[in-house]
């Protein structure tokens, strides 16, 4: 029987593995040195907060994996050996493969900042940082201030967590307004005044310079490029992830920042794939990025490769690119292609819409010329994903989307809506006459 | 804040305090003319009985019920002991010791509980609101921006299974044993709100309507909370305000209002098989005899639950009922909502769920069959066993100790549903309908789910949320009662209850929403 060996069991290992069981009875191995059961990452800040257990993250009880026949196995693996097929693990014992997928995730980018492994210097990424958080920071007592350099996802996350323990909060962003380089302006502007409300005290436009440790070589204070020192127990570094293989250096698999795959998530070497945020696409697909560290991009890898593994070989051609978050209190969704001042091409223009007391705005980005719709990004509004899909497949125009918003509005039932106050603006800057339809089941029900 | 919520807290705990001190304090002195009025009015024919009482507890001044009730549970029991072993069965006593207790206790207080009724409401009840209310309110700076506030619910020792939630859990425990076993010793509760129940029905009030307006109290405070908590979500403040409206119109005063025009006492919103004993003889007699009223109460009742709950299911799923009109899901959304996250989710527990609320269902329809025969061919044994015993038995575990000493006891433990979940059959017919006939479901936002699971660990009815939520299929569990918490807390707006056409109800997909298409026809097409 062919053993498939999967390196990392995060959301793309585990979801390829359950792929393969339900179209074969090949022999599947997971090995992990983070943990024994497969756990959903993005939910690790709950836990901290107290939202929720470690063991509410893990998305199957643990008999799932032995009544499915799929063997987890904790151990580090050193190193690939592809011309026996085997896999050398730290403990010295081995194991043989007859395919082997690499889905060893992420680790916290360094860029080699002065004091950047010092005791109380940490990223958050692995289940492991969370348990050195909470030794870090439990409480205020024992951290009296975080500083958290990047201002990214994770460093929004790793904010709001410290603050749910009262815990003081400097946020360093290197750039002149949160998140600026992926979100419109007027969006980024709002999340600035959002992080402020929460009594962040965040600093734009401002670099680590340098992390400062005591006499028991214990983070104390860090300085900034402002030539400002600001005392604080815990730094945490959130400037970005970088695909974790440092294990397959001088292996023969050809990487880049990532390991380089083609469409079909294959590597140089036969019979070895690679999926989830460590694999580098050679081209990246659509205006998508090379690599591409989002849950969701993870799962869709694992659910293509499954099906190459079973005999049909499948090339990985995501749909339209789609993505959320929170910020705090604001849930952001995003369908289709809405790119900031800094990275949008000379052809995409804005609509944006706030409202002018709640933290709630819309971004549509269309084509100057033909109108096209070219995506949306929604702050504090749900968004049905299928009739997006839809759109975007059916290469609708901007008055379509103005128009029909209501059968895409998602939030829960009695929520006041925008769709009106949306259109009228519209009208406005465009000199229409469009009038937002009723929600439409038929509509939302059809089949493009 | 923090100052305000503690004296908040202190000064709960006073009231809570004396209210339950006030089960072992009050003066009791039955006099001759008291005493013959029960004896008259308990139509009590035993001799034994009544000298035992006239020597023992007549004239005297006694401290506490429990020296009270033990000298009547103890006459009770020598008298009918003397009466059965002389077979003169027509002087057997067969009102149950506690209720006699109550009903002397009720007529023979004295002293400052009784004369000070409104103080005396005012150290419990009053200063419990009170302090409850400072204890609460402040959240409302506290929490801070509008939006999910579930941080520390794992750390905080009364929200996490700690000593407080046991703690919690052993004063409700106690508090339904005494209510539903040992009501004689809240005959002093009763003074409190005999203003009240005389206001409202013109009689002083018995255990059963304590119960009741504290009911009221525990939920419109609780429901305060609700509102402090879920004001960004307006679903959540519409479903807390219908549930707590029905609660005190429809269970509380309006049935009181009932017997103050000599109506029946009714809950026009308690639906069979929940209100287990509609069909009971005592009810169907009462009703029959008590004219026009009487006949649309059974109509009624017999429409609402063959006619009107199954069609309102069809439309908007149970949560029509559960959550926005039941008593019992009432309280478990207000004063449940902090043990929400107790119910298990695990595959095990629903297999327990599955058998066990419909063993309910089953035990409940096949007494009611059993009662409705016995009541036409007017016999009291059918296929050899005892109608009574069928409904006593009922009454004591599913009524008083699943329905109330589990279901609202266990809360800290088991979460707030546990009633509802496990034992409700009720429940378990509406069930049926939303699985299999609804137009209700959760529906699940296409790709967009990450798996975190804030939707399975808040569900309530320990329904493995996530489980469906990242297979992109819609959630339809005939066990959903459709709070919308899961919703709620959903940090990426994956799902929405909604009431939508039947056709796409149910829609399991292997490949998600977000990939190739290609891709989701072929794999998709195959689970088909």
């Amino acid at each position: 029987m062919e053993h498939i060996v999967i390196i990392g069991n995060g959301i793309s290992g585990v979801t390829v593995a359950r792929h393969i069981r339900k179209n074969s009875d090949k022999k599947i191995t997971i090995v992990s040195s983070e943990t024994d059961y497969f756990f959903s990452r993005t939910a690790l800040m709950y836990v901290y907060m107290g939202h929720m257990k470690f063991e509410h993250i893990k998305p199957y009880e643990n008999w799932f994996w032995k009544k499915n026949d799929i063997s987890l196995k904790r151990a580090f693996v050193s190193r690939v050996n592809h011309t026996d097929k085997k896999l050398e693990l730290s403990n010295s014992e081995s194991i043989d493969y007859d395919k082997l997928i690499i889905a060893t995730g992420s680790k916290s980018n360094k860029f080699g900042w002065p004091g950047q492994d010092l005791d109380g210097a940490q990223g958050l990424y692995s289940k492991q940082d969370l348990d050195t958080l909470e030794k870090n920071a439990p409480n205020k007592e024992t951290c009296k201030r975080a500083v958290i350099v990047g201002g990214g996802l994770i460093g929004i996350e790793l904010a709001e967590m410290l603050i749910s323990r009262n815990i003081p909060v400097t946020f360093l962003v290197r750039e002149t307004s949160f998140w600026n380089g992926v979100l419109p302006k007027g969006e980024s502007q709002m999340l600035n005044e959002h992080i402020l409300e929460h009594h962040i005290d965040l600093k734009l436009a401002t670099n680590l310079v340098e992390i400062i440790a005591d006499e028991n070589g214990k983070v104390k204070a860090i300085t900034t490029d402002k030539g400002e020192t600001i005392a604080c127990n815990v730094v945490g570094l959130t400037a970005g992830v970088t695909p974790n293989i440092d294990f397959l250096k001088d292996s023969g698999i050809e990487i880049g920042r990532g390991v380089k795959v083609n469409r079909f998530l294959e590597t140089n070497i036969k019979d070895i794939y690679a999926i989830g945020d460590c694999a580098e696409q050679h081209d990246p697909i659509g205006q998508r990025r090379h690599i591409e560290a989002v849950w969701y991009t993870g799962r869709m890898m694992g659910e293509a490769l499954a099906q190459t593994i079973c005999a049909t070989k499948t090339e990985y051609k995501p749909g339209h690119w789609f993505n959320s978050a929170k910020f705090l209190d604001i849930e952001y969704q995003t369908y289709g292609w809405v790119f900031s001042e800094k990275t949008k091409k000379e052809y995409e223009a804005h609509f944006h819409w706030r409202h002018p007391k709640e933290k709630i705005c819309i971004t549509i980005a269309y084509h100057k010329e033909s109108k096209k719709f070219l995506g949306i990004n929604t702050f504090g509004i749900r968004l049905r994903h299928e009739i997006f899909d839809r759109w975007l497949t059916e290469a609708r125009d901007i008055n379509h989307i103005v128009k029909f918003l209501k059968d895409a509005n998602f939030d829960p039932e009695f929520f006041k809506q925008y769709e009106s106050d949306i259109a009228t603006q519209f009208n406005k800057e465009f000199g229409t006459s469009i009038v937002p339809q009723k929600k439409n089941w038929k509509r939302i029900f059809s089949k493009a | 804040m923090k100052t305000i919520k503690k004296i908040g807290l202190v000064i709960f705990l006073f009231g809570l305090t004396t209210f339950i001190s006030l089960l072992f304090l009050g003066k009791f002195e039955l006099t001759p003319a008291q005493f013959e009025q029960i004896v008259s009015n308990n139509r009590i024919k035993s001799d034994v009985f009544i000298t035992q009482i006239n020597k023992e507890v007549v004239g005297q001044e006694l401290n506490g019920m429990y020296s009270l009730s033990s000298k009547i549970g103890d006459a009770l029991e020598k008298a009918n002991a003397y009466h059965r072993k002389n077979k003169e069965y027509k002087k057997v006593i067969y009102s149950k010791p506690q209720d006699l207790a109550a009903a002397i206790g009720k007529k023979s207080a004295s002293g400052f509980i009784v004369n000070n009724k409104g103080l005396m409401w005012f150290l419990t009840f009053g200063l419990s609101i009170i302090g409850a209310l400072l204890f609460i309110l402040p959240n409302y700076v506290l929490l801070g921006a509008k939006g999910i506030k579930n941080d520390g619910i794992y750390h905080n020792n009364a929200t996490n299974k700690g000593w407080v939630a046991w703690l919690v859990f052993f004063f409700l425990v106690s508090f339904y044993l005494i209510l539903y076993f040992k009501s004689e010793y809240a005959v002093n509760w009763t003074f409190l709100v005999d203003p009240i129940s005389e206001f409202l029905s013109g009689n002083p009030a018995g255990h059963w309507f304590v119960y009741g307006f504290m009911y009221c109290v525990v939920m419109t405070v609780m429901a305060v909370r609700m509102y402090i908590k879920y004001r960004h979500n307006v679903y959540q403040m519409v479903r807390t305000t219908s549930v707590l409206f029905f609660q005190i119109v429809f269970a509380f005063l309006v049935p009181e209002i009932m017997v103050r025009l000599q109506m029946p006492y009714y809950d026009f919103k308690n639906a069979f098989p929940l209100d287990y004993d509609f069909f009971f003889q005592w009810n169907l007699k009462s009703l029959i005899n008590s004219g026009g009223i009487g006949m649309f109460i059974l109509v009624w009742g017999i429409v609402l639950t063959l006619v009107i709950v199954p069609v309102m299911v069809y439309f908007f799923g149970k949560r029509w009922y559960c959550s926005w009109v039941c008593g019992c899901g009432g309280l478990a959304e207000t004063l449940g909502d902090p043990y929400r996250q107790h119910s298990s989710k695990s595959l095990f527990s629903w297999k327990v769920e599955r058998w066990l609320i419909h063993i309910v269902l089953v035990f409940a329809m096949a007494m009611t069959i059993m009662t409705l025969y016995s009541f036409f061919t007017e016999t009291r044994v059918v296929l050899g066993v005892k109608t009574q015993t069928i409904q006593n038995i009922y009454s004591f575990l599913i009524g008083a100790v699943f329905a109330g000493v589990i279901g609202t006891g266990f809360y800290p433990i088991f979460g707030n549903r546990v009633w509802c979940r496990f034992g409700c059959p009720l429940a378990a017919y509406l069930g049926f309908v939303q699985r299999f006939k609804s137009r209700f479901r959760i529906t699940t936002n296409g790709g967009q789910c990450i798996s975190c699971g804030n939707c399975s660990t808040y569900c309530e009815q320990g329904i493995d949320v996530r489980a469906y939520a990242q297979k992109g299929e819609n959630i339809v569990r005939s066990s959903c009662v459709g709070c919308g918490i899961c919703s709620a807390v959903c940090p990426r707006g994956v799902l929405k209850l909604e009431n939508g056409p039947l056709e796409g109800r149910i829609n399991g997909k292997d490949i998600l929403l977000g990939n190739d298409v290609d891709l989701m026809e072929l794999v998709n097409s195959k689970i088909k």
